[in-house]
């Protein structure tokens, strides 16, 4: 049942929402995975973003398709929990982290299914139109899956369209500029640099004005 | 048959448009044949985008008026959707872009149930007058004036012009007997875009002289005056088909028609060179975006509305 509403869900209401109420501009479309496992990195400026990240993949993906979320805003209500776990399929991870091994054992486990998991290194979605500094959580995770490919995605018009804390929904097209799959380089610091080089080359790409 | 929504003279226009673009099909498909060392790949997504926004079109007209309606409203969305979205626009505006947004669908409503006056004027009056005093609320004055030109512009191009192919469909039909509503607007969007193909395709024969290198460099005196030949003579030949336009109107018609939608094309060209942008979207592979199709339509849909309702309604 959670099955078919999902597929409704992304397949009917939010590919209408994303493809014809917003519009999307996809460059490099053809460097997206066909399989898993994989890790999409993105920055973050809105909800829409995921909803965005879901409808670049083919249906025949959605189940693998799996977005890392903060545990700690997503499970706060058991209503939004069940939405978040089952329709949206998030894998939910810990922001602020007791040990780190249990934090991402769930996205571990994922890998290991062959999922397509969505990450947001940058931690929350933060102002609109501004990519804050990557937190190192995604390296650490690549560290532990280094066959696994990570494609950098730099994704504008979001955070126009549905900021942090706005209800009103304001149509713009969103940009998607998706990057060439990073493998691990050996190290964690490595890792992090060439995955900052690729997010400023995918933004410098489209050139946009600060929003302000 | 009786019940589709137009008389069957714009049924037989529909069938032409379908023949011509039968023949392009052909024409791309026995090139790539013939000369099998050239790349003709951006023609042919040319050709197959104009298939979809023909099929799309002609489903519009054809079915019903109200999905006509339906159909241009969509279109108003889309190009306004593609505007705000290259033009810079202030984080502080976003509401009123918001409300800039619903006059889609109540300048159209205006449109569905014959209101004129209302239709005519809602959009240069009450949502030029409406529009600032939101942006006053939000309380940003900085770029205020730049911010209230850019979105007032936007509008009048994309939502005011657009509408008025929609509203030739609520003109009354006793005033064209021949083709009706849908006749006007299918006599209109034909001339104006296989204007833009003609001024292209003559502009590539024989193109010598430019025109306005600063704003469109491909833009040549040949193209333009082979444009408005070939529009001239369609105009001529289609016009008591489609329309009441006597001889003479029929060929100041077809003269406006290319004039306008040159500078139509031509304008919009300034506007993605001011902003710095090649194409304005990417939705219809081998044209562009939406505003890249519909730029002529921004200057010759107005001009023509208010041609033939001065003459004839």
């Amino acid at each position: 049942m959670a099955r078919l509403l999902r597929f409704l869900f992304f397949g009917v209401f939010i590919r209408a929402l994303v493809l014809v109420f917003l519009g999307l501009n996809v460059r490099h479309r053809e460097r997206l995975p066909s399989q898993g496992p994989a890790i999409l990195v993105a920055n973050h400026n809105s909800h829409l973003d995921t909803m965005v990240l879901v409808s670049l993949l083919p249906l025949r993906l959605l189940p693998k398709i799996r977005p890392a979320a903060a545990m700690d805003y997503f499970l706060r209500n058991r209503l939004l929990a069940w939405f978040a776990l089952n329709i949206v399929g998030i894998i939910p991870v810990a922001r602020r982290p007791q040990g780190r091994a249990p934090v991402l054992g769930g996205l571990a486990e994922a890998l290991a299914r062959g999922d397509i998991l969505i990450f947001f290194p940058e931690g929350s979605r933060g102002e609109p139109e501004q990519r804050a500094k990557f937190k190192s959580g995604i390296a650490h995770l690549a560290e532990g899956h280094p066959e696994v490919p990570v494609i950098p995605l730099f994704m504008h018009g979001l955070g126009k369209a549905l900021p942090k804390g706005e209800a009103i929904l304001v149509p713009f097209f969103c940009d998607v500029f998706v990057g060439k799959p990073l493998h691990w380089p050996g190290g964690r610091a490595e890792f992090m640099a060439a995955l900052e080089v690729a997010m400023q080359a995918l933004e410098q790409e489209g050139g946009f004005s600060a929003w302000e | 048959m009786m019940d589709l929504a137009v008389k069957p003279n714009v049924l037989w226009a529909v069938a032409g448009l379908f023949a011509i673009l039968l023949s392009a099909s052909l024409i791309v498909f026995l090139l790539g044949r013939a000369n099998p060392q050239k790349n003709y790949a951006e023609l042919r997504q040319r050709v197959n985008s104009w298939w979809v926004m023909v099929v799309m079109f002609s489903l519009a007209m054809v079915l019903s008026r109200k999905l006509s309606l339906v159909f241009f409203g969509f279109l108003s969305f889309m190009a306004l959707k593609e505007y705000l979205s290259l033009v810079p626009t202030r984080r502080a505006d976003r509401r009123v872009l918001f409300w800039a947004y619903l006059t889609i669908p109540l300048q159209y409503y205006w449109v569905a149930i014959g209101w004129y006056g209302m239709f005519i004027i809602f959009i240069p009056v009450y949502v030029f007058l409406f529009l600032p005093m939101r942006m006053v609320l939000v309380g940003e004055t900085k770029d205020f004036l730049h911010a209230a030109g850019v979105l007032h512009w936007g509008l009048m191009a994309t939502v005011f012009s657009v509408s008025h192919l929609a509203f030739l469909l609520a003109l009354p039909e006793a005033g064209n007997p021949s083709g009706g509503g849908a006749g006007l607007v299918l006599f209109l969007v034909f001339l104006t875009e296989f204007n833009d193909v003609a001024q292209y395709v003559w502009g590539k024969l024989l193109g010598r002289h430019k025109i306005i290198p600063k704003v469109s460099p491909n833009k040549t005196w040949e193209g333009f005056l082979g444009g408005v030949a070939t529009s001239a003579l369609c105009a001529w030949l289609l016009a008591p088909w489609l329309t009441p336009l006597s001889l003479a109107h029929s060929l100041a018609v077809g003269t406006l028609i290319p004039v306008a939608g040159f500078i139509g094309d031509v304008v919009i060209s300034a506007v993605k060179r001011d902003i710095g942008v090649k194409d304005s979207g990417s939705l219809l592979p081998g044209h562009g975006g939406i505003l890249d199709r519909i730029d002529s339509l921004t200057y010759t849909a107005p001009l023509f509305f208010h041609f033939i309702r001065y003459f004839y309604f």
